[in-house]
């Protein structure tokens, strides 16, 4: 907790997060390396599902990164809503546009591994419908993000958004899959089976592990940036503010003479 | 109460007179269940299987009508921060013009729904089907949308803003809502069921969503 409170000086932040920041970034690099090279070349091909199957090593990590950085926005929120933290908004801001990627990627690989699989881009399955309107959710606070110009009060109600949103995800996710039985039968979304070989189950992990140090690496420089932003910002006002106050004085000046 | 009652009463009366508005979720609804026979065709089976669903999204749409303004209008005249520092609190102000709001908008639309239906070919038993999940399901539509309407009071073209960010959490609501109605003219699974769940997601969100609302309506200036 100490440390979370003396993260809140956006200078020590900037310090500690630039020191981090290539070990983080090498250290995934390294995982998605020897991960993906596992994935290529040692685990074998699926017996059922051939080749596709090396999609997963992508696919399963993403939608877990998506649900991952949710999860991380609803704490940020909690800590920009209760306490006032001022990098816990920063954190938020930034989590948004990196979890919406995920959410798309894990749909976009779902399709493409859909297709040899089930033999179409897209069904409205339970899971794809949830993780598609966790994407919209994911959009909807971008756009919040995005029409709001003061920051903190943007902060703030995106923050309350992120909340409402994180209590009707279960809803959601209960309601589609009420809906999802109720219309179709479970037959063709038969995954390859519950249990996974441990040759494919090392490079997912390490592959997840390294997605995972990878988006940590990504969202550490968009918080960064965002600190920067609103620095320019600040500057810029108070610049403007400055250039403001000498016009005035100098019109002030020349009225008078 | 007493002030919440003056507050139900003058956000209705705003709506009936010239400018309020109250009529335009009606019209609208109308529209849609009008439009939608033009672009799938006169088949009048295939417009009774899916008019649960017509009816259904008409009444999602057309309960945005009217939101962009539930609470934009108060923050800008002034009316609201006079309200947050008189006696009722803040929650119990976003309940009044919630109920202000789904009178004028769920409560004529659910009423609406036999008739509605007819044009759509719908059995007698599925036109009471959709009146009845409508009236228990709309004001759950109504209190997810005060949440959008709250947080973007502050916001002068929030519009479409509230569609995006409330839709996504109307799909509950919705799936509910056209599962009760398709189960009163058959199916597998009694009509008790899912509108006892219609009932529960009302009673859900409208904590989550008065609570909601109340907080983005304090980070409004």
């Amino acid at each position: 907790m100490t440390i979370i409170n003396q993260l809140a000086n956006p200078t020590r932040f900037m310090a500690l997060s630039g020191r981090l920041l290539p070990w983080i970034a090498g250290m995934g690099a390294v995982c998605l390396i020897i991960g993906f090279y596992g994935a290529w070349f040692r685990a074998p091909a699926d017996y059922q599902q051939g080749e596709t199957i090396r999609i997963m090593y992508v696919h399963v990590p993403a939608a877990w990164l998506a649900m991952l950085f949710y999860t991380l926005m609803t704490l940020s929120a909690v800590g920009a809503l209760v306490w006032r933290h001022p990098l816990a908004e920063v954190a938020q801001k930034a989590a948004a546009p990196i979890g919406a990627c995920f959410a798309l990627v894990c749909l976009i690989t779902g399709a493409l591994w859909g297709r040899p699989m089930w033999g179409t881009y897209w069904v409205w399955d339970a899971r794809l419908t949830s993780m598609l309107v966790l994407l919209l959710i994911y959009l909807a606070i971008i756009a919040l993000w995005r029409t709001v110009d003061e920051p903190a009060q943007a902060g703030r109600a995106v923050s309350i958004l992120t909340l409402v949103g994180f209590v009707n995800i279960p809803i959601i996710k209960f309601s589609v899959d009420w809906w999802n039985t109720l219309h179709q039968p479970a037959s063709v979304f038969r995954m390859g089976g519950p249990t996974i070989h441990p040759s494919m189950l090392w490079p997912l992990l390490i592959c997840a592990v390294g997605l995972s140090l990878a988006a940590v690496a990504l969202h550490l420089v968009a918080m960064r940036t965002e600190i920067m932003r609103r620095r320019i910002r600040t500057l810029t006002i108070l610049a403007a503010d400055r250039a403001d106050r000498a016009a005035g004085m100098a019109g002030y000046g020349s009225a008078a003479q | 109460m007493s002030g919440f009652l003056a507050l139900v009463r003058r956000d209705l009366a705003l709506s009936l007179r010239i400018g309020g508005g109250a009529s335009f979720a009606l019209v609208f609804f109308l529209m849609i269940v009008t439009l939608t026979p033009f672009a799938i065709g006169p088949d009048l089976n295939l417009l009774a299987r899916i008019a649960p669903a017509i009816l259904w999204i008409g009444a999602v749409l057309a309960t945005l009508i009217g939101l962009d303004r539930l609470f934009q209008a108060d923050a800008e005249d002034g009316t609201l921060d006079l309200l947050k520092a008189g006696r009722l609190p803040l929650e119990g102000i976003v309940l009044a013009k919630c109920l202000a709001h789904w009178l004028t908008t769920g409560l004529p639309l659910a009423l609406a729904a036999p008739l509605f239906g007819l044009l759509l070919a719908m059995e007698p038993a599925g036109m009471a089907a959709a009146a009845l999940s409508l009236l228990i399901g709309t004001p759950a539509l109504t209190f997810i949308g005060a949440v959008g309407a709250a947080l973007t009071a502050g916001i002068r073209r929030g519009g479409v803003l509230i569609a995006i960010l409330a839709l996504p959490l109307m799909i509950p609501v919705l799936i509910f809502g056209v599962a009760a109605c398709n189960a009163a003219v058959g199916g597998t699974i009694p009509f008790s069921t899912p509108l006892a769940i219609l009932g529960a997601l009302t009673l859900i969100f409208a904590v989550i969503g008065v609570i909601g609302a109340a907080a983005g309506l304090r980070q409004v200036d």
